[in-house]
């Protein structure tokens, strides 16, 4: 079965905060779930599918679910790290299919930038992990285990420190237009490049913020779509994956895009010449780099030429990505960036993106998120939306 | 520009009765691989079940403890002493993650020669890791 068509985004938002001292993590939930409720025009008694990972308090959805006060019929708790929401929408959209619920709510929240995180912290999932005993003594981080994607992919491609770097500064010149973003100054190639080294070959500038936020998504069955005010939005294909190290098989030039995008596309019915908007996972920039290769927006090996010189940059470029300023300089709520990157890319098909940035008749746009490790184990989650 | 690698603090890894052979192993100063009778391949990190053919007829060999470097990065803000994450691939095949050490962090390159050195972690354990073989 397929879910093209079956579902519809019909509610979004961000939260405006970037440092959320004052709130508590489950409020967090519960604003950006009002707000995306607000916005497709539902109550919350309308929810009937609740979504979430671990990034919400409590076991699994339970706690939220009864914190909400939502009454639901389909519960999810999957997590794939920051692509987890869009998994979310895939599987939201699959239950709304098959007729387990009619509208469901996926959200996201945290608050990392109040407690101190960093991307530089060696990471574990406890010890019962079986690949705990052979990564978490060697220092396994955020910032260094993507960086080991960027230097074998410089080795085997050529690509530069200053292509990597146009990723970045396509960001800021979007970020500049949004009066939310962490970083609205519109950075160069230099600036990237002449950043303090934090994981070579990665610069600070190649690296995300880390804020506090959220964001929440409502999708909804085509006949309660078609009773609400805001316009349609459809999704129309989607893929996920997990990505591992292969028992030692592993080839870091590649991301699990390489299955996750192919089977979108497949199931949308369309390919990547016809997409006009793209928000893509940018924890790093090596990341967007990567996932663009391997959704085949560019050939293996040539995403340094194809992000290079502004054409990444909306009005300018061919490729129009993460208006919003990304992950890079927008926004990176609990360290997950997948919901943002739904939101800009629901934002630019309703034509209600930053005029600045807004690409002209956005109908057809994708979105893609990597969680986890990119030179480890991640998973990839790969939407494909249309305007109707 | 030069940057000897330090020794830092290794956390404990957690042993468990599927991979004490391996740190029985490293204790020797040997690392233990799991090889598959059914597919004749090696795998790491180990399992008692095949990861690449899910056979059950997999076995403790001594690798060689030599290999070469596929990618590195040096962590060099946000720790309290830089440090090379890497992955190695081994002469046996595999590629495994670890780190370089008693080397310079900014003389590493992808393809260069390394052979295992152990290194203890707070409880004792002894830590796989590489250091650039001498030519």
């Amino acid at each position: 079965m397929s879910i093209n068509g079956k579902a519809y985004l019909v509610g979004v938002y961000e939260h405006p905060t970037r440092e959320a001292k004052d709130k508590s993590l489950a409020q967090l939930h519960a604003e950006v779930a009002k707000g995306a409720l607000e916005d497709a025009g539902l109550s919350h008694r309308d929810v009937d599918g609740f979504f979430c990972a671990t990034d919400s308090p409590g076991l699994g959805p339970m706690s939220m679910i009864d914190y909400l006060g939502l009454r639901v019929q389909h519960l999810d708790s999957t997590d794939i790290g920051g692509a987890s929401y869009l998994s979310h929408v895939n599987h939201a959209a699959q239950a709304i299919a098959a007729g387990k619920c009619n509208v469901a709510l996926v959200t996201l929240a945290g608050k990392p930038r109040s407690s101190g995180w960093s991307g530089t912290q060696a990471r574990t999932f406890g010890d019962e992990a079986p690949d705990a005993a052979f990564e978490y003594a060697y220092g396994m981080g955020t910032a260094n285990v993507y960086a080991m994607s960027a230097k074998r992919h410089m080795h085997e491609y050529g690509t530069t420190s200053e292509q990597l770097a146009w990723i970045k500064v396509a960001a800021s010149h979007h970020a500049q237009h949004n009066p939310n973003a962490m970083l609205r100054k519109v950075v160069t190639v230099e600036d990237v490049v002449n950043s303090p080294l934090v994981a070579d070959p990665l610069h600070k500038l190649d690296c995300c913020v880390v804020s506090d936020g959220g964001g929440a998504v409502i999708l909804a069955r085509p006949e309660i779509a078609r009773s609400l005010k805001r316009p349609p939005v459809k999704l129309i294909g989607a893929g996920e994956t997990l990505k591992g190290m292969d028992g030692g098989d592993i080839d870091v030039t590649y991301s699990g895009a390489v299955w996750s995008g192919p089977r979108a596309f497949e199931e949308a019915g369309v390919k990547p010449s016809d997409i006009k908007y793209v928000s893509i996972y940018d924890s790093f920039t090596i990341t967007v780099l990567l996932q663009l290769e391997d959704l085949g927006f560019c050939k293996k090996g040539e995403g340094g030429r194809f992000v290079a010189d502004g054409n990444l940059i909306s009005g300018t470029g061919r490729l129009p990505f993460n208006t919003d300023g990304g992950g890079l300089c927008n926004n990176h709520p609990r360290n997950r960036g997948g919901m943002t990157k739904i939101i800009e890319a629901v934002r630019q098909l309703r034509g209600e993106a930053h005029p600045a940035v807004q690409v002209p008749s956005c109908n057809l746009a994708l979105a893609q998120g990597l969680g986890g490790f990119l030179a480890g184990r991640h998973g990839s989650a790969t939407l494909i939306m249309e305007r109707e | 520009m030069t940057t000897i690698a330090k020794d830092r603090e290794l956390p404990a890894p957690a042993i468990t009765p599927e991979n004490k052979p391996y740190f029985d192993g490293t204790a020797r100063g040997v690392f233990m691989l799991k090889y598959c009778d059914a597919c004749e391949r090696f795998h790491h990190y180990p399992r008692a079940i095949c990861p690449h053919c899910f056979s059950d007829r997999t076995r403790w060999v001594e690798a060689r403890g030599t290999g070469t470097i596929y990618t590195f990065s040096v962590l060099r803000l946000g720790t309290p002493t830089p440090f090379a994450l890497a992955y190695v691939q081994l002469d046996e095949g595999p590629r495994v993650m670890t780190n370089l050490v008693d080397c310079d962090l900014d003389a590493l390159a992808i393809g260069m020669r390394v052979r295992m050195v152990c290194k203890p972690a707070t409880d004792g354990t002894m830590i796989v890791m590489f250091t650039p073989a001498a030519r």
